[in-house]
């Protein structure tokens, strides 16, 4: 019996590493901790009701953003440990396998589980407030795509400590992923995590572009919306799109693993570049999903900061749209070297340079809009300053890239690492970072310290060229991804730890952000106007932090970016525009059935990852009795009474 | 056409529920939101598709469609969710024209016709793995079994769904949230319907032809 237990636990668990025994450890420290917390301080009632069962988009932005920082951290840690790796050639810091597990972490972990729900938090956190609405379309899915997008996560993270990480890299090509090859439970922690949170993100998909077409306030036309609706809308248009393919490739994977189906295998007639095929066409355009808004995010900044309306408005409508269709047709640039033969390679290789022509628009409008305005640069700026160049030359490597001829040279080499790696963290970190800085008086009343911001900014920027300029070079050397070491004869020695000097100063740039938070909540600055930066939308025109309801009566919108033409009509003089009468506003209630519905999905996951039918069974259960309970609850919504709206504004000091 | 059928079926719920909801039209809205569901399951059949058209001819020396398909229970299959769409537009009908009973009725019938396909649909999947063709035989067999399966599936997640909006018609009445419900649930089952007609077209005919 004890023998039982202890196999099954040498199985189960992780072992043999220090690195794993230190982070099993600390993880149950935090655990004991967060409980223990809550149960000494008698939080938890509070936080089930204010928190876990909410469906206030501006809460669970909130969430997204904690959850996207705290796995920010964790793929960061995985990016530290690789460069630690690389620093000196025949390091045994990781050995190859523990390697393989770090850079596929990495990988899934900053794009599906930072990069999308940081992006899920800010449009969560804006769009409402921006179009002038009181909530999303549909706010209990809204809370739902939130708890399975967190569930999918945590899922895919316990497999560091349970069972072992997936190791084929971040999108897991067969026939390296199938069950012959990689027999582990990782990849299929991989394929549940993905396919949990993917669900999630596809119904904010398709919310956002409800909520964008159906709720903006009365006189705000199409094209009077700010441009980060306008980019959200784009961007939720290419999920609906890309992310059920994403579902179906990652069910055919599952499928092959789990029924010993034939679709990517080498055998029985699979065909495995069918999988790179179809995991690009939801891959390509995933990137311009994560990269649009952040594209909308420095529009917004940029005409803030310059005092002027932003340059070439409708050129940056067609610019975003087109970008959005056009990433559908890019995707085989991934795999010139399959040998599609040279005319679709040609046509890839089109597609994709066409696609640099919508983007140096856009770079040009903020250019202009800057041209001639009246600059400054608080934080939120220097983050879009620090974009342009740096988008920009990872765009020109793209296009050098996207040759299809010296392709095969640039292929899989730290060349296209560096590429990348250019236009995420310049084009959707540094974005998403502008955004944060911008809007976080919106969010929380409370503005973040300029000086310890600048300190990060600096420090993210400095390291971002020092890690990744060595990398074009080490690639054109010849140095591939995906390498666990190399030897001293190949003269990468002194370059790669440069490029790790980089990687460090970057994680202090991290550091510095949380230390200007902590900072900041310590030594709390209050935004008590609600428009600290003198903004032009309409979410500068409520008190910060929104009030629950958003707006207490819905503000009638004449022209482009409203409430600074408002400001400007009431310096000459003119008489604010009137509002009309309060009104009891209507509100959806808090549920709790998301949160048990993810945690369902979660355990479903987990039973199959381990091949436990009397564990999956149950959680799939679990999720139809959710879904019928929800079907069945006809008590969904309440009124908050004018009396209460009159207390809440005059408590934010607004006259109504 | 989108657009006028979800007039259709969003407009009446402008009077009656909530007393006054701003300018939103909640049920209106997620009306709208289905059909962008819809939108995406059309690419995720779209995919299972085109895995279907690339991989259907790698049989790998096993059985191929065109020894094993039954075609009369894949007409017997056909006729009756066809029929079965039908009468999902009838109970549309007796909405329309406030007729709870005949609303419940018809859409009983359909959910009957819904389980007697999905019968058909296991009879001959189970046949078809006695007479040698499993979802591991080959490439061809994983990508007939995965298509068609996931059309049973979501016809048996419909008619899960539809006998839980005919308990709620039974409790609450037709009114502004049911009346959405119904019309949503009648345009997945059209949607399925169709569907079906791909299915019959690329994978049955075209297999035994």
């Amino acid at each position: 019996m004890w023998d039982n237990v202890k196999d099954f636990a040498s199985d189960f668990f992780v072992t043999g590493d220090p690195l794993i025994y230190g982070a099993d450890v600390a993880i149950v420290l935090t655990m004991v901790a967060i409980v223990s917390a809550l149960t000494y301080f008698k939080k938890w009632t509070w936080l089930w009701k204010e928190w876990l069962t909410t469906v206030d988009h501006k809460k669970i932005g909130i969430m997204y953003v904690i959850a996207a920082l705290l796995m920010l951290f964790r793929g960061g840690i995985d990016a530290l440990l690789m460069r630690t790796q690389l620093a000196v050639p025949e390091l045994e810091f990781l050995n190859p396998e523990h390697y393989n597990a770090i850079f596929t972490t990495h990988g899934v972990i900053m794009i599906l589980f930072m990069a999308m729900p940081l992006m899920f938090g800010l449009f969560n956190l804006v769009i409402p407030l921006q179009i002038g609405a009181r909530d999303v379309a549909y706010p209990f899915l809204n809370s739902l795509s939130f708890w399975l997008f967190f569930m999918g996560a945590m899922l895919f993270n316990l497999s560091f400590v349970i069972g072992g990480s997936p190791d084929t890299g971040w999108l897991a090509y067969p026939p390296l992923s199938e069950k012959a090859f990689s027999p582990g439970v990782g990849q299929d922690f991989y394929i549940w995590g993905i396919q949990i949170s993917g669900i999630g993100s596809l119904m904010t998909g398709i919310n956002f572009i409800v909520t964008i077409l159906k709720m903006r306030t009365p006189g705000m036309k199409l094209m009077k919306m700010p441009m980060f609706t306008w980019s959200t809308l784009s961007s939720c248009l290419t999920i609906i799109l890309a992310f059920p393919i994403l579902t179906v490739t990652l069910a055919l994977l599952f499928i092959d693993r789990y029924l010993g189906a034939h679709f990517f295998t080498l055998d029985g007639g699979g065909n495995p570049m069918m999988y790179i095929n179809l995991i690009w066409m939801w891959g390509h355009p995933e990137v311009y999903i994560v990269v649009l808004p952040a594209f909308g995010i420095f529009s917004e900044v940029v005409a803030t900061f310059s005092k002027k309306r932003l340059f070439g408005y409708k050129s940056m409508v067609f610019a975003l749209m087109s970008i959005s269709v056009a990433s559908f047709f890019t995707w085989a640039h991934h795999f010139f070297t399959m040998g599609s033969g040279a005319n679709v390679n040609a046509f890839f290789a089109v597609t994709t340079m066409i696609i640099a022509i919508p983007t140096g628009v856009k770079i040009f409008n903020w250019l202009f809009t800057m041209y001639r305005g009246r600059l400054s640069f608080p934080t939120p700026m220097l983050w879009m300053l620090g974009f342009i160049p740096c988008f920009v030359v990872g765009g020109m490597t793209g296009v050098l890239l996207s040759v299809a001829p010296a392709d095969f040279q640039f292929h899989n080499s730290y060349f296209l690492i560096a590429h990348f790696h250019q236009v995420l963290i310049g084009g959707v970190a540094f974005g998403y970072f502008a955004g944060l800085y911008y809007w976080w008086p919106k969010v929380f009343g409370f503005k973040l310290n300029e000086k310890l911001g600048k300190w990060a900014f600096w420090l993210w920027n400095i390291g971002f060229y020092v890690c990744f300029m060595p990398q074009y070079f080490l690639g054109l050397m010849g140095m591939t991804r995906r390498l666990s070491t190399y030897g001293w004869d190949k003269g990468w020695y002194e370059l790669n730890l440069i490029s790790t000097i980089g990687g460090f100063l970057m994680g202090i740039g991290f550091l510095f952000q949380v230390w200007q938070i902590l900072h900041s909540i310590k030594f709390m600055e209050r935004d008590t106007t609600g428009d600290p930066w003198d903004g032009r939308t309409l979410e500068w025109s409520i008190p910060s932090p929104a009030p629950m309801y958003n707006f207490a009566t819905l503000p009638r919108v004449s022209e482009k970016d409203d409430w600074w033409e408002e400001k400007q009509r009431i310096a000459q003089g003119g008489a604010p525009s009137p509002r009309p009468k309060l009104e009891p506003i209507h509100m959806p209630k808090n549920s709790g059935i998301p949160i048990i519905m993810s945690a369902c999905f979660f355990v479903a996951g987990f039973g199959f990852i381990f091949d436990w039918l009397w564990m999956a069974i149950p959680g799939l259960v679990g999720v139809a009795a959710c879904m019928l309970a929800h079907s069945f609850n006809y008590n969904t919504d309440y009124y908050i009474p004018v009396e209460e709206i009159k207390r809440t504004e005059a408590a934010a000091g607004r006259a109504i | 056409m989108a657009h006028s059928s979800n007039r259709a079926v969003a407009a009446p719920s402008h009077g009656d529920g909530h007393g006054h909801e701003g300018h939103h039209d909640l049920e209106g809205m997620r009306m709208m939101g289905f059909w962008i569901f819809l939108i995406t399951d059309c690419i995720l059949f779209g995919s299972l598709f085109a895995t279907y058209v690339v991989l259907s001819g790698n049989t790998a020396g096993g059985p191929t469609g065109a020894e094993l398909f039954e075609m009369l229970g894949v007409i017997a299959e056909t006729f009756i969710l066809l029929t079965s769409s039908f009468t999902s537009g009838l109970a549309v009908l007796c909405m329309n024209k406030g007729d709870r009973k005949g609303l419940i009725v018809w859409l009983a019938i359909t959910v009957l016709l819904g389980a007697s396909f999905i019968t058909l649909e296991i009879t001959e999947f189970v046949n078809l793995v006695h007479e040698g063709a499993a979802i591991s035989t080959s490439a061809s067999w994983s990508a007939f079994f995965t298509l068609v399966g996931t059309h049973g599936l979501h016809v048996s997640v419909g008619l899960v769904w539809m006998i839980a909006i005919m308990i709620q018609l039974g409790r609450h009445g037709i009114n502004s949230v049911t009346r959405r419900k119904v019309g949503i649930i009648s345009l997945y089952w059209h949607f399925l319907d169709v569907v079906w007609i791909f299915v019959f077209t690329i994978v049955y005919m075209m297999g035994v032809m």
